[in-house]
């Protein structure tokens, strides 16, 4: 089958983005496919590879982002959700006249219209918030 | 374009939290790759939709006027929750944009029926 999953809260304070980190290796290990996982709200925060957690604790980030890189699998942070929080790659640094990056890999930014896209895409899209 | 059905859900009071804005963002997202676009109202997001908000003591843009422009988006199924609405003295009369007022069963049937429902 083929799984979207949105998630949309952010790393620590609510545990939706560590059920759908489990839930997307579950996926992965059944065989099954995942179109795209769409970081909204709150969840754009996973996304900083600021983090720095410690080091007794799971790093949420570094976690997404060996996963996504082992299964290449495609990680969109909404521009406008990041925008708000910022959470800034390279083009949005140069648009917006800051003088900083954070966004991990490999994370890309985009429009909400990845999420819808996902939601026609797959065959189920599955949300992790509150 | 595949078509399919997307129930954006809201449970929560407009301003405490964003989940009613950018809710409100996706919806419009929706509707501009031409999807079947449905809103459902329920619990304190019942409040989203009441007339009259006024934001300005708390320096948050107010954005009851976007649901006026649903229609313009085509978005023009939107449910609320009977129940909801009666439980904090509300009447369909209080609300800024005309709507469908669903008991919860009839709600839930609806939900059924999606391809996707994001709850905000």
């Amino acid at each position: 089958m083929k799984f979207a999953i949105l998630v949309s809260e952010g790393p620590y304070t609510h545990q939706a983005s560590d059920t759908a980190f489990l839930f997307a290796q579950a996926v992965l290990a059944k065989g099954h496919e995942i179109f795209r996982v769409f970081f909204y709200h709150d969840g754009v925060y996973n996304a900083t590879r600021l983090t720095t957690p410690p080091q007794d604790d799971r790093n949420i980030v570094k976690r997404w982002t060996k996963l996504a890189q082992e299964n290449n699998l495609d990680m969109v942070v909404c521009v406008a959700a990041a925008q708000r929080r910022g959470i800034v790659d390279d083009g949005e640094m140069k648009r917006n006249g800051k003088d900083a990056t954070n966004l991990a890999e490999p994370f890309r930014i985009s429009g909400l219209g990845q999420l819808i896209e996902a939601g026609i895409q797959a065959d189920r899209l599955v949300v992790f918030g509150d | 374009m595949t078509t399919k059905q997307f129930m954006i859900v809201n449970r929560k009071a407009p301003y405490g939290t964003i989940y009613g804005w950018e809710a409100l963002e996706v919806v419009l997202i929706a509707a501009a790759f031409e999807q079947d676009v449905s809103m459902a109202f329920l619990d304190d997001g019942v409040y989203q939709l009441k007339k009259g908000h006024q934001t300005k003591g708390i320096e948050i843009k107010a954005f009851e006027k976007t649901f006026g422009a649903l229609e313009d988006y085509d978005v023009t199924k939107i449910y609320v929750d009977q129940e909801s609405l009666t439980e904090r003295g509300l009447t369909a009369d209080d609300l800024t944009i005309p709507v469908e007022v669903l008991s919860r069963a009839e709600i839930g049937k609806r939900m059924e029926e999606q391809d996707i429902v994001l709850a905000f």
